[in-house]
């Protein structure tokens, strides 16, 4: 005891030296940055802060992938390397100069406000979580800061929490129309669906889509019969008890929007036990996977991707790039978090191109209301006065084709936007309750 | 007059004034972060309260959470948005629960406390997770606070909410100071080092525990209810156990020499933090933990080591363990 307390005092003269060195440091990194000089001959520059989940559970599936397509994305813009209508430089000109923040703090909104007043950014483009979002988004409207949302799912943003957005702007479709897009496949492939179950999260994600799918299910067939609800905890990792009551209650679907290692786990522990082949299951997230699981995965299993992305995306020359692209640099394929983080870039630089200018309120403006073309087709900004995006989307088969070892969606039924999302003004579970009125399918 | 408060009761007072000095001199986005460190700073005193009486709480997230909820479901459903009804509010839910749990948790020491706090907020965490009412884990946002009856807007808000965050949070550290002097105080450093003796004494170490135990809940909670106001937002993951562990690791690495160091180690710990991050958006948790590992190895007593080395607490416990290894060497 003696000796452990003196070589703590042993130590007191020369750490309180290296604190005032380390505190040197600090102060010297924060004159750095705010001395670097402005660049020069002109070149204008976009600050824009980048905040995913860089560590953490949703840094693998979701923040790491978008981390990549904005620095993918970032580069090519810079050089004007994206294909028409994108070829040309910069942001109206501007090159884009990213900094990354990691989405996985406890002080979310003071590290927004870090972004806005100490770095200065001129945009922010982030946030996957739901949660993220909901505190986010009456700080930017109140910090008067374009901010993008990206890829965060719950319909709330716009409907309930920043109900006039200005300065808010979500680039992706909320999460509703995953799930009323999955019941209509259903009723699109005359899926028997007289009985269905739900294994989703026991957390908002999980309870707001088996909400949709369940209320949309039960509008479009009227008089089905849900089977069994399971809510196992997020990050379980084992599914036993559950696929035990999913094949004892036999349901003709079963819905689940696990994302990520659950979901994989899922897929694994449920195909072994046949739960694939005993019910049709239907899995909104899916698409993540499809690369990953090869054989694992049944044939047949309906996969989603939160949008017409990844392997559902429709052909063209702008996918064509981004999956080059994206593979050639990475060694993997783009999954939908990607594609939400380009998405979100192109309809930035879409606004920019046509304001002609760098200024916030000029890119805003043009922003609002507008349409662009994405590697996931054609995105409007319908909603929440233009602030809300809508797109089409799409739902297909897993098939594993063993002579070349690739997997494959087919069956791929795709839904316009318009069929899938609430028209201007109607909320999300309004909508579902009124039985889709207003839904344009044709 | 003066001559009651110690040094560290004339630094705490002092600070009120120099806090909301600063409000108005420094950056904007340091403020932001004195104002959150203050909300979790609180928290940090009341873990290290109980660190003094050799109790390790491993889920004091639960009364910051609760703090928290109570004051954004006090607004959500009875529409209440006064200031001080919100932290009245907030520390009353924690005081009640607090008093409930204590009569279990006050039976048990070392890691079975440890263990059980962290059970206990695990409880919470579960089901406000399952709650959709509450907005499940997305948790729910909270309107700007009104004071008495006003209700400033724009710079004015951010300036009155700083304001109202300094003061009750210097104020309970200043109480949780007074207790730890007082005699119940020391019994409580007492049961750390023979609690059969002071048995013995004739006080009762389970009364000392639970009064240790539901101040440093109530303080925990009024640091929620900050927190949340400052935030705009709750979620359940004010009460996970990852939020209680850092609230442990900050009350050991400012040191529980004293109650000023756990609320400056958190702000100073926000700091290291985001310039972590700046520096190395993908790696930063290896930063912290370096800095966090080297802290232990050159200052087992805590960052306050620095900056009181040799305080009369320090020499006097030194110069009691030198007698006791004494003692019992002969």
């Amino acid at each position: 005891m003696k000796h452990f307390l003196r070589t703590g005092f042993s130590f007191k003269s020369t750490s309180k030296k290296s604190l005032f060195l380390s505190l040197a440091a600090l102060s010297s990194l924060g004159l750095s940055s705010s001395v670097m000089p402005a660049l020069a001959d002109g070149h204008k520059e976009l600050k824009i802060g980048f905040v995913t989940f860089l560590s953490g559970g949703a840094a693998g599936p979701f923040g790491v992938p978008a981390r990549n397509a904005a620095e993918l994305m970032i580069q090519a813009i810079n050089k004007g390397t994206v294909p028409a209508p994108y070829n040309s430089k910069g942001l109206a000109g501007a090159s884009i100069s990213p900094i990354f923040v990691d989405e996985a703090s406890k002080q979310k909104v003071a590290d927004y406000k870090k972004l806005v007043q100490k770095d200065k950014v001129d945009i922010v483009v982030g946030y996957i979580s739901s949660g993220s979002c909901k505190a986010i988004a009456p700080v930017a409207e109140e910090a008067k800061k374009f901010t993008i949302l990206f890829d965060c799912g719950t319909p709330q943003i716009f409907e309930k929490i920043v109900t006039n957005p200005k300065y808010v702007f979500r680039t992706g479709a909320h999460a509703t129309m995953d799930n009323v897009a999955a019941a209509r496949y259903l009723m699109a492939r005359n899926i028997d669906a007289s009985s269905i179950a739900g294994i989703n999260q026991n957390y908002a994600w999980g309870q707001d889509s088996w909400k949709d799918f369940s209320q949309s299910m039960k509008a479009l067939k009227p008089g089905l019969k849900v089977s069994t609800e399971q809510f196992p905890k997020i990050y379980a990792g084992q599914y036993g008890s559950e696929i035990s009551v999913l094949l004892t209650k036999k349901p003709n679907v079963i819905h689940s929007s696990f994302w990520g290692g659950d979901m994989e786990a899922f897929v694994l522990q449920g195909s072994a036990r046949g739960v694939f082949k005993r019910s049709k299951v239907i899995l909104t997230t899916g698409e993540t996977a499809t690369n990953r699981l090869g054989t694992q995965m049944p044939d047949g299993t309906i996969i989603g991707a939160r949008g017409p992305h990844g392997a559902l995306a429709p052909e063209g020359p702008l996918n064509d790039w981004f999956r080059k692209a994206y593979f050639d640099r990475f060694g993997s394929l783009p999954t939908y978090p990607s594609y939400k983080m380009a998405q979100a870039l192109l309809g930035l630089k879409t606004a920019a191109d046509k304001a002609g200018k760098t200024d916030q309120d000029a890119i805003m403006a043009a922003l609002r209301g507008s349409e662009f073309d994405t590697p996931s087709g054609k995105v409007t900004m319908a909603l929440s006065n233009g602030h809300q995006a809508i797109q089409d989307t799409a739902y297909g088969m897993y098939k594993f084709d063993k002579s070349t070892g690739k997997s494959s969606l087919v069956d791929i039924q795709r839904f316009k936007a318009k069929c899938v999302n609430p028209p201007k003004g109607v909320s999300s579970t309004d909508w579902i309750a009124s039985n889709f009125k207003g839904a344009d399918c044709k | 007059m003066m001559k009651s408060f110690d040094r560290t009761e004339v630094t705490l007072l002092l600070c009120i004034p120099v806090l909301i000095g600063l409000g108005f001199i420094l950056p904007q986005w340091i403020v932001n972060y004195i104002q959150v460190s203050l909300g979790t700073g609180l928290v940090a005193i009341s873990v290290m309260t109980q660190m003094r009486s050799g109790l390790v709480s491993f889920g004091q997230g639960l009364f910051f959470c609760i703090g928290g909820y109570t004051a954004g479901m006090a607004g959500k459903f009875l529409g209440i948005s006064d200031l001080f009804l919100l932290l009245f509010l907030g520390a009353l839910a924690g005081l009640a629960i607090s008093f409930l749990l204590g009569f279990l948790l006050r039976r048990y020491r070392e890691i079975f406390y440890a263990m059980l706090t962290l059970a206990v907020s695990m409880i919470l965490f579960g089901l406000l997770s399952s709650t959709e009412e509450l907005g499940s884990t997305d948790g729910f946002n909270l309107a700007s606070p009104t004071y008495l009856g006003w209700s400033p807007e724009g710079e004015m808000a951010r300036y009155a909410l700083y304001i109202a965050t300094c003061i009750p949070a210097l104020l309970c550290a200043l109480l949780l100071h007074r207790y730890l002097r007082s005699p119940m105080g020391f019994v409580g450093e007492a049961i750390r080092e023979n609690e059969l003796r002071v048995e013995y004494l004739g006080t009762s170490a389970h009364k000392s525990v639970h009064i240790t135990y539901v101040l440093a809940a109530t303080v925990s909670a009024i640091g929620g209810v900050l927190w949340a106001l400052a935030l705009g937002h709750v979620d359940p993951e004010m009460t996970n156990w990852t939020t209680s562990g850092q609230f442990v690791f900050i009350s050991i690495l400012s040191g529980t020499g004293n109650i000023i160091s756990p609320l400056f180690g958190t702000f100073i710990l926000e700091i290291i933090r985001v310039y972590a991050v700046e520096i190395s958006p993908n790696t930063w948790q290896l930063m912290i933990g370096s800095i966090m590992l080297l802290t232990i190895i050159f200052l087992p007593k805590g960052l306050w080591s620095l900056i009181q080395p040799s305080s009369s607490v320090v020499r006097t416990t030194l110069k009691k363990s030198t007698k006791d290894s004494k003692e019992t060497s002969s």
